[in-house]
């Protein structure tokens, strides 16, 4: 099987790769781009752990071959905040602890920052309806609607700073 | 895991040509939330991808005079943003709302929609109640075909080896009409749908119905334009009696099957019931209310 080349921009910085024309792009950004936020959970579109933007649209990377990547602007978990400085959505999952085992989180910041863009001031039913593609099994979702809101509060403030 | 080579033609001629020469499976690339899924699962040894995205028109969406010409490629969120298609086909842009998750939206498109033709499919109930016809291209130039016909059984559809769909027309309604689809899952978000009904109805200035189209999802093989539905509509003022008739048209011509998502006789019910809700929106609708 012939690989193909791939040229592309992860959080900006140009990337090439070489892929079987089958693989996701889940599977380049963890094994062949060591890019290990991006989390597979289902592998069928229905978990959203896997989440990332590809030219500016929230999608699930286990649902996009690697090779569509060409020409592409992919953003992902990495490319928000980073140890020394969080973005402001992290730093509010962290204060109302909308994370346990974590497999969930990197989607959904992805997630969370893409609603943020779309609309700044969701209701709490707005937020829920945007996440529903993102599962999580340990939280109950109400401490990550809380951080949601939360967070969107923030930036507005910041904003207006 | 299925072997793929991946092609991305720039233009229908060389998609066709792709798709007609292959010698292993070919499959069309849209938004691939279904046909990827496909890939992991597929008992073929060896597979086709051609990617239709990059081919001009297929991402694209206009009005001419004729009524609305949709890319069969362009993903469900972007046809939801689009505030000029949502006033003129609130229905259609409502069932591409309702296709699984925002990341899905972002990439799951009405053609492939179409073309995966799954009984419970959410985009063809309303395609069909607005007139769609799906304009075909193969190696012999192209044909038409209402999207009624289009789909042949669950998960088939009527192209031929070759063949995709290029363009679905949807043709402008008149004054005073407008359209709705409602379907009915256990939960909130993220669901397939137990039933489906969309109708496309106009009024005239007295609020009598002069024409109508019903179609129903998820309660046969395939979606069904129900016209007996709809003849019980036309001439009325939708007075309790013929949205009562229309609602017993519709669970008539169902043939549902019973699964973990419903009973057979709970899914013919519960048609009936959409078709009446939806028709009481497509009308409010048509009388220039927000709903």
């Amino acid at each position: 099987m012939t690989k193909a080349h791939v040229t592309t921009s992860v959080n900006g910085d140009p990337y090439e790769f070489l892929c079987e024309p089958g693989e996701t792009l889940l599977t380049v950004l963890r094994d062949d781009l060591q890019l290990t936020g991006t989390k597979e959970g289902c592998g069928s579109g229905d978990c959203g752990a896997c989440s990332v933007m590809l030219n500016g649209r929230l999608v699930c990377s286990c649902l996009v071959l690697g090779v569509e990547a060409e020409g592409a602007d992919v953003q992902t978990v990495e490319g928000i905040g980073n140890k020394d400085s969080l973005h402001v959505i992290q730093e509010k999952f962290l204060e109302h602890a909308a994370l346990q085992c974590g497999i969930c989180t990197p989607g959904l910041i992805v997630s969370v920052k893409a609603l943020l863009e779309e609309n700044p001031n969701p209701t709490e039913e707005e937020a829920r309806y945007y996440l529903a593609g993102n599962l999580c099994r340990c939280t109950g979702y109400d401490k990550i609607i809380r951080a949601v809101l939360d967070a969107a509060q923030t930036m507005k403030e910041e904003s207006a700073i | 895991m299925v072997s793929v080579v991946y092609e991305a033609p720039n233009s229908i001629d060389e998609a066709v040509r792709l798709l007609k020469e292959s010698e292993i499976p070919a499959r069309v690339l849209a938004g691939g939330t279904d046909l990827i899924i496909q890939n992991n699962s597929t008992e073929d040894q060896s597979r086709l991808i051609v990617d239709v995205k990059k081919i001009d028109g297929m991402l694209e969406a206009k009005f001419s005079k004729d009524g609305l010409e949709l890319g069969p490629s362009m993903c469900c969120a972007e046809l939801t943003a689009r505030g000029d298609i949502k006033q003129i086909f609130p229905g259609l842009v409502e069932a591409a709302y309702l296709i699984g998750s925002t990341q899905v939206q972002g990439r799951a498109s009405i053609g492939g929609n179409l073309c995966n033709a799954s009984p419970a499919a959410d985009t063809i109930p309303s395609l069909i109640a607005n007139k769609a016809v799906c304009i075909i291209s193969g190696s012999d130039g192209e044909r038409n075909i209402a999207v009624e016909d289009f789909v042949t059984g669950v998960g088939t559809n009527c192209l031929r080896v070759g063949e995709l769909v290029k363009l679905i027309k949807v043709p402008m309604p008149s004054e005073r009409s407008s359209d709705a689809y409602l379907r009915f899952i256990p939960r909130t978000e993220m669901d397939i749908a137990v039933a489906g009904a969309a109708v496309s109805l106009a009024l005239d200035d007295d609020d009598v119905c002069v024409s109508a189209r019903v179609a129903i999802g998820a309660v046969a093989p395939t979606a069904l334009l129900v016209e007996s539905a709809a003849a019980c509509l036309i001439g009325t003022k939708l007075d309790v009696v013929a949205l009562k008739n229309a609602a017993r048209a519709a669970s008539e011509s169902s043939s549902p099957i019973s699964d973990r998502r419903g009973t057979a006789e709970y899914r013919r019910h519960i048609v009936g019931v959409l078709v009446k809700r939806a028709a009481k929106i497509a009308m409010q609708r048509a009388q220039g209310e927000k709903v």
